[in-house]
């Protein structure tokens, strides 16, 4: 059985479980500290990384001002270098187009690299229940795979396992799915590698189809772009007979000179690398070297949704680094799972919301799921301005009806500002109050946890009129 | 079906009525920092650097057989396959066994072959990458990536400052890898281990 976050609790339920498990947390906080530091060196590398994202931000948004344009070029040329291209309005729609292509090769084991759309729409189990088999190869997907786990990272989806529970979960399950783990598997990093390489080959060598995603595809050139570590999307990219590759309407780029822009940052943005080890390019099919059938499946599910949200549709420049949720102090204390979905951290807060819409307590839930700090803002490489799009959403949620308390309280925090003798007698009258409240006011679910902060007896205002005029 | 998902979508893109976005800006560097791509000397010590710091190893020549075959032996190599075309030269300093993929060798075949030696389309010296192009010299991609070992020879003026100037040499009509350092994951607890699928030893030939 493949697991998924379909019915998942709301962001406060569900991190309320997940930061009980210290574990989890320590885990959490060991990975995303060492991401952050090695990104912040190589970030300092590039004097001119201010104006890398710049010319980041401005292309992805001409992509997506001219996106009809630039998916009508990416479908000529991709047909013209020999590729199909189908198109999909949503998950269910995809994973058809997908099963259907690999039940016509006969094959029923296939070979994955790790994609993250493939993970929103759910494909692995929609394959299962056609009766495919389909293998994760990335290691930290194979990981959650083997594990019947749930990514929790998109770049890193094992974030949350730490050595020794790889080490038992290769040694439990590997037997299960092909080449068992070596007898005596230790839990040294190196030692896991090479018994995730034995336990591969043979799926790499014996694989007829590959599924992937993509980084970026060249409407310009009709080119698909991966970026990888470990050479196993290499291994799917060249060696299969039939590739499927299952990609997002917003992973577009105009032209090939503007992956100079995109590779120079996503993986010292990601990583801490200043290229991936790998970067795979292809434009449709080539006589003689690498697959012979080439799909393309362009996938809308929520894209489209997205960019009709004025404040939201920003988010679609995201080009999956991961940098925002290594850097958020929700994300080091909840880890990836508390978020519900394959996008956890800031992109997920703002993300998920705008595929989806507003209408399920979880999803609405997310833009809540911030301090509004705004680190993600700093080392956005597409600089998303993340706060902004929370607060956009969580004025979306209020106006829904979803947080009527919410909406109420703001109403009249709003109607008492605008009268200014109405925001002066309210703001003395609490200077009046303030020292009669108790230290922890009940209110259910947020005092549990704060203290109130002491309430000045008198208003700035009062103060300056006072010290000014001392000093007039 | 696939037809009308594509009206449906490109409808939604109409009706989402994004409004015109300026021309991009175009202020970075084109070359690696303080490394023009005209100071030779200073762009093939920073490739070579950063090959090393990623764990390649760098061998400078100014002829490829002696160091193609220094290599193959640091790392035992007994047997090597060739892209159809190679220069008989490189190989001719080693003595054990080339096996030219004319015709194919196999995927079980190429898996039981030590090492591969190719040459390249392009390198950048910034992030100490070789890029191949299946042009002369590089052959297929799965010929560069069953074998543990990939000997690449680079000749000097391939090497470019930074990723810009390499792009703009690069044919995206041909399948293209980008090869930055050997094989690697950092899946587990982040830190960084040497060498799953891809070619776990790489060595680097650079002619002067």
């Amino acid at each position: 059985m493949t697991r998924s976050f379909l019915g998942w609790p709301a962001f406060p339920e569900a991190a309320e479980r997940e930061v009980g498990n210290e574990q989890l947390r320590e885990n959490v906080r060991r990975a995303t500290r060492t991401i952050r530091g090695k990104r912040a060196v190589l970030a300092a590398e590039r004097p001119d990384w201010e104006q890398l994202r710049d010319s980041a931000a401005a292309i992805k948004d001409q992509v997506l001002a001219g996106l009809e344009q630039y998916l009508l070029q990416v479908e000529e040329k991709v047909t013209a270098a020999g590729g199909t291209v189908h198109w999909a309005r949503d998950a269910a729609e995809a994973n058809r187009i997908v099963t259907d292509l690999v039940l016509a090769t006969g094959e029923r084991e296939i070979v994955k690299v790790k994609s993250m759309l493939t993970e929103e729409i759910g494909l692995d189990a929609a394959l299962e229940a056609a009766g495919i088999n389909a293998r994760e190869t990335d290691l930290a997907a194979a990981i959650v795979q083997l594990g019947d786990d749930l990514p929790s990272h998109v770049v890193v989806p094992a974030l949350h396992r730490n050595r020794s529970e790889i080490r038992d979960i290769f040694a439990r399950e590997m037997g299960r799915h092909g080449r068992p783990a070596p007898e005596g598997l230790t839990d040294d990093p190196a030692e896991l590698a090479e018994a995730a390489r034995l336990h591969l080959r043979e799926k790499f060598l014996g694989a007829r189809v590959a599924v992937s995603g993509a980084n970026f595809v060249v409407a310009e050139t009709g080119t698909l772009v991966v970026v990888e570590s470990e050479g196993n999307g290499r291994m799917c990219l060249t060696l299969a007979d039939t590739l499927i590759s299952v990609v997002g309407i917003e992973k577009t780029v105009p032209t090939w000179a503007d992956l100079e822009v995109f590779l120079q940052l996503l993986a010292r943005n990601a990583t801490g690398e200043r290229m991936a080890p790998y970067t795979s390019t292809w434009t449709g099919t080539t006589h003689g070297d690498g697959p012979r059938d080439f799909h393309l499946v362009l996938v809308d599910n929520g894209r489209t949704r997205a960019l009709a949200d004025p404040v939201g549709r920003q988010a679609l420049r995201c080009i999956r680094c991961g940098a925002c949720m290594n850097t958020c102090p929700v994300y080091e204390r909840t880890g990836g799972h508390a978020y519900g979905s394959v996008y956890p951290g800031p992109i997920g807060a703002i993300l998920n919301p705008l595929l989806k819409g507003l209408d399920d307590e979880q999803t609405a839930s997310l833009p809540y799921a911030s301090t509004l700090c705004g680190a993600c803002n700093e080392v956005c490489p597409v600089r998303i301005r993340f706060t902004d799009v929370l607060l956009d959403l969580r004025a979306q949620v209020a106006d829904g009806g979803k947080h009527p308390v919410e909406r109420a309280a703001l109403g009249a925090v709003g109607a008492t500002m605008a009268r200014p003798l109405l925001w002066k007698a309210a703001v003395k009258g609490a200077g009046l109050v303030g020292p009669l409240l108790p230290a922890r006011t009940p209110v259910p679910g947020w005092s549990d946890n704060r203290a109130l902060p002491d309430v000045p007896k008198e208003s700035f205002r009062t103060w300056w009129k006072r010290n000014e005029g001392e000093r007039a | 079906m696939t037809a009308a998902a594509r009206e449906e979508i490109l409808r939604r893109i109409r009706a989402a009525a994004v409004p015109p976005a300026p021309e991009p800006p175009r202020h970075y560097l084109r070359h690696a920092p303080g490394v023009p791509d005209e100071d030779r000397p200073a762009v093939l010590a920073l490739f070579a650097e950063r090959l090393e710091e990623y764990g390649a190893e760098v061998l400078r020549a100014d002829r490829p057989g002696p160091a193609v075959a220094r290599a193959l032996a640091e790392h035992g190599a007994r047997s090597l396959v060739v892209p159809d075309g190679l220069p008989a030269e490189w190989t001719a300093d080693w003595d054990g066994e080339v096996r030219t993929d004319r015709p194919p060798l196999g995927k079980a075949g190429l898996d039981a072959t030590d090492a591969v030696l190719t040459g390249c389309a392009a390198a950048v010296a910034d992030s100490g990458t070789l890029v191949l192009d299946g042009g002369p010299a590089q052959g297929r991609r799965a010929a560069t990536l069953l074998p543990d070992l990939h000997v690449c020879v680079v000749r000097a003026e391939q090497v470019r400052s930074a990723l810009p100037g390499a792009l703009a040499r690069l044919d995206p009509a041909r399948p293209l890898t980008f090869v930055s350092g050997p094989s690697a994951t950092a899946d587990i607890e982040m830190i960084r281990v040497k060498g799953v699928h891809g070619p776990r030893r790489l060595a680097v030939v650079l002619l002067d």
